[in-house]
């Protein structure tokens, strides 16, 4: 399983899983952070926190919430 | 769920109470009661809310730039409505204090004025499309236009308002342009388009909520608004959720067209400061600016002539004198010249005793004029009445208390907000956060608790009060903890920064070391002992933007003035308390009772519990009180340690106990005593 924390700068993707916290998922989704959203990764920190943009929104996620979003990356 | 087949009794005694609870329980309905119209302003954080709130009433509204800095709700009067301003939002539910706090007022309000930013629509039109759903008479505000032309976006503004089904109005608030049409505008609100499936889930559930706003919090899982009504929340928010933000990008592909972006130096700035090379620097760069213009300008250059110039030799003399012509007193004249190196040094002092006032004694009077000599002098006034002494005397509230308020602080706290305003204006406090997530994450909390505990180095009064922004209890509660024991705040830091130049690099290392350590070690043991995990970041980025003047000058002023307002009578009330023990002999047998632990365990001279007692009302008193002392480099270090970690002052103390509770506040409280006098021991053992 590929999650968000695997994700290197620059790549691209589809999420395909979200936490399991309900409301943590709400949150997500508000954000735009949903199944099928694609999104890119603008900055991977040391650590892994997630830095990416979907809908033209720059949002940032701790690592440990990172490992909780699944995805599917864009073949290169 | 209330069964309908259940008796009539039942459905009373079920019904009822909550009915009567919904009116008593909503501070909202009593904050806002009002015979006008109720006009709330919504929005996310930081779309310039507070600009149309300053226009509508006059008055001016903090809004911050980081999400979730407001909680404290502003209103004013318009001719014909009573406004509300709410904290910003990403939507309306119960997910954090402020969305509670918001989810009050706007269910009280009559009308909404929804502000979007237009370069973020994104993100805002998730809380629109709410809005909406919950049926409220609305308008909406398309914010920052001139933005969103600079960045290529070109927004159909007739089609947005037809898809919304409630009128939009183009402004660029900065610049009050679209601000003419406002009031008519507002004057058009209407209910939008909601969502035709929800609509009928909405209409079920209307019958026993009584208001279609109500009915959508209970079908979003709102459990306190469910609560109210005696019924079970509904399990649908996901669904409902991820609906909204479908419509909010059908609605989006419509409406805006993104022709070539141009790249601005503000996105490259915002770029750098999460990179993970340039991220660091990028923060020493901030860190030195602010502490050449807070620790540098402010603390040192200005405070030393609003507090040395102004306070001690203007004001002070000028209050103690007129109370000298009637007062016992003995007067202690200090010349002061320049030595060689241009140094302030005492050239001489006489004390001239006036056992019934100057004003009976001119001859002596006209001697120590003489003595003065027209130069620069320190003057201290012993009186003998111990009530001129506890209110013009050493500690006394219309000496001291005054020059500490007006001269000390005031510079200090106008120089703190300005850099806090820009740095939040600019939007790198958000990217802060992300930048130093995982560091903070050992800790027990998230990049989030940067902002307070960076504020805390301002203010640990004001930094307490903004741990509501974190996202859980857990994290409040470490956060509290740090900024209590081992944050110094500004005016402490001022003093330390002042004793530690004198005491040499060695005894900085060491003093920093240990307090740094400290710092790590309560987050470490408190994320082990606390019981449960802490929220991971979620965080939305705005873009970087450079700020504007007249919002940071407005929002310093609407802050420091807030800020004193609540301080002052603080001030008061602890230099009346020290000023009492004086006299009373109090603050001598206290130090008495303390210099076993003093001079014994910490090996510092007895006057020392003199400080800490100076220290229980204000940090910086009882690091200043260790300024008068001439202690070794060494026994500086000790005597800081021990007055960094020890309480925090009355203020912060009542706002912890306000924010955290009674016994939370009172434990760490005490526990600060037994941590200040551990470690200050231990490192006396060390260096002593």
């Amino acid at each position: 399983m590929t999650t968000l924390y695997d994700v290197r700068r620059g790549m691209a993707g589809t999420i395909v899983g979200l936490p399991s916290g309900a409301e943590l998922r709400s949150q997500c989704i508000r954000l735009g952070l949903m199944i099928g959203a694609s999104f890119q990764c603008l900055e991977r920190l040391p650590g892994g926190t997630i830095v990416l943009e979907t809908h033209r929104q720059e949002i940032a996620l701790g690592n440990a919430l990172a490992r909780e979003i699944e995805v599917v990356m864009e073949k290169e | 769920m209330n069964d309908r087949s259940q008796p009539s009794s039942e459905d009373l005694t079920d019904v009822m109470p909550h009915a009567a609870h919904r009116h008593v329980d909503s501070s909202a309905m009593r904050f806002m009661g009002s015979d006008k119209k109720k006009l709330v302003l919504v929005g996310n954080p930081n779309v310039g809310k507070s600009v149309f709130f300053n226009h509508l009433t006059g008055l001016y509204v903090d809004v911050s730039n980081f999400p979730g800095t407001t909680v404290e709700v502003s209103h004013g009067h318009h001719p014909k409505f009573a406004v509300f301003d709410t904290p910003g939002i990403y939507g309306v539910s119960s997910f954090n204090d402020e969305e509670r706090v918001a989810r009050d007022i706007i269910l009280e309000a009559d009308i909404v004025l929804n502000v979007v930013d237009a370069v973020h629509l994104e993100r805002d039109l998730f809380l629109t499309l709410q809005l909406i759903d919950m049926g409220k008479k609305m308008v909406v505000c398309l914010n920052m236009m001139d933005e969103a032309k600079l960045r290529g976006l070109t927004i159909d503004v007739e089609e947005l308002s037809n898809r919304l089904g409630v009128p939009v109005l183009p402004t660029t608030a900065i610049h009050r342009t679209g601000f003419d049409g406002l009031d008519q505008h507002i004057a058009q609100a209407c209910t939008g388009t909601s969502d035709s499936r929800l609509h009928r889930q909405l209409h079920d559930l209307l019958n026993r909520v009584g208001s279609q706003e109500e009915a959508l919090m209970v079908l979003e899982g709102d459990s306190v608004i469910a609560e109210r009504h005696g019924i079970e929340p509904g399990d649908e928010r996901e669904l409902i959720y991820v609906e909204r933000r479908n419509r909010v990008n059908r609605i989006l592909d419509r409406v805006v067209t993104v022709s070539e972006q141009k790249r601005t130096l503000a996105h490259t700035l915002g770029r750098i400061s999460i990179s993970p090379r340039w991220g660091l620097p990028f923060l020493l760069v901030v860190l030195y600016g602010l502490y050449l213009f807070v620790g540098s300008f402010i603390a040192q250059d200005v405070v030393g002539f609003t507090e040395k110039t102004i306070g001690d030799r203007i004001f002070e003399p000028f209050v103690k004198d007129q109370v000298a012509r009637i007062a016992a007193v003995d007067i202690t004249v200090e010349k002061i010249g320049l030595d060689a190196a241009g140094k302030e040094t005492t050239l001489g002092s006489r004390v001239f005793s006036f056992p019934d006032g100057t004003g009976s004694n001119g001859n002596l009077k006209d001697e120590m004029s003489k003595y003065r000599d027209g130069g620069t002098n320190n003057l201290h006034y012993d009186f003998k009445s111990p009530v001129a002494v506890v209110f013009f005397g050493e500690f006394g509230a219309f000496s001291m208390t005054v020059t500490y308020l007006l001269f000390l602080l005031l510079p200090l706290v106008l120089g703190f907000y300005v850099s806090l305003s820009i740095l939040e204006d600019s939007g790198y406090l958000p990217r802060l956060a992300t930048f130093v997530d995982r560091s903070l994450n050992g800790l027990g909390l998230n990049g989030r608790a940067i902002i307070p505990l960076i504020l805390g180095f301002g203010c640990v009064t004001m930094a307490t009060i903004t741990t509501r922004l974190l996202g859980s209890d857990r994290e409040k509660r470490i956060a509290t903890t740090i900024l209590q024991f081992a944050i110094p705040c500004s005016a402490q830091l001022a003093v330390i920064a002042a004793l530690l130049a004198t005491a040499g690099v060695k005894a900085t290392l060491i003093y920093a070391a240990v307090i740094f350590t400290v710092f790590i070690a309560i987050g470490t043991a408190l994320d082990k002992a606390l019981p449960g995990t802490s929220s991971p970041l979620l965080l939305d980025l705005p873009p970087m933007r450079l700020p504007r003047a007249g919002n940071v000058l407005q929002k310093t002023w609407t802050r420091t003035l807030s800020f004193m307002k609540e301080a002052t009578p603080w001030f008061f009330v602890g230099a009346l308390a020290v000023s009492v023990m004086q006299v009373t002999g109090v603050l001598d047998s206290w130090t008495k009772l303390l210099s076993p632990v003093t001079t014994g365990w910490l090996k510092l001279p007895a006057e020392a519990s003199t400080a800490f007692v100076m220290g229980l009302v204000r940090r910086d008193f009882g690091a200043a009180g260790l300024y008068q002392m001439h202690l070794t480099p060494m026994q500086v270090v000790v005597a800081l340690t021990t007055i960094t970690l020890f309480v925090p002052c009355i203020a912060s103390l009542m706002v912890m106990i306000k924010e955290r509770g009674a016994r939370e506040g009172l434990v760490i409280w005490a526990g600060s005593w037994v941590l200040a006098f551990g470690i200050g021991g231990l490192v006396a053992l060390a260096v002593l």
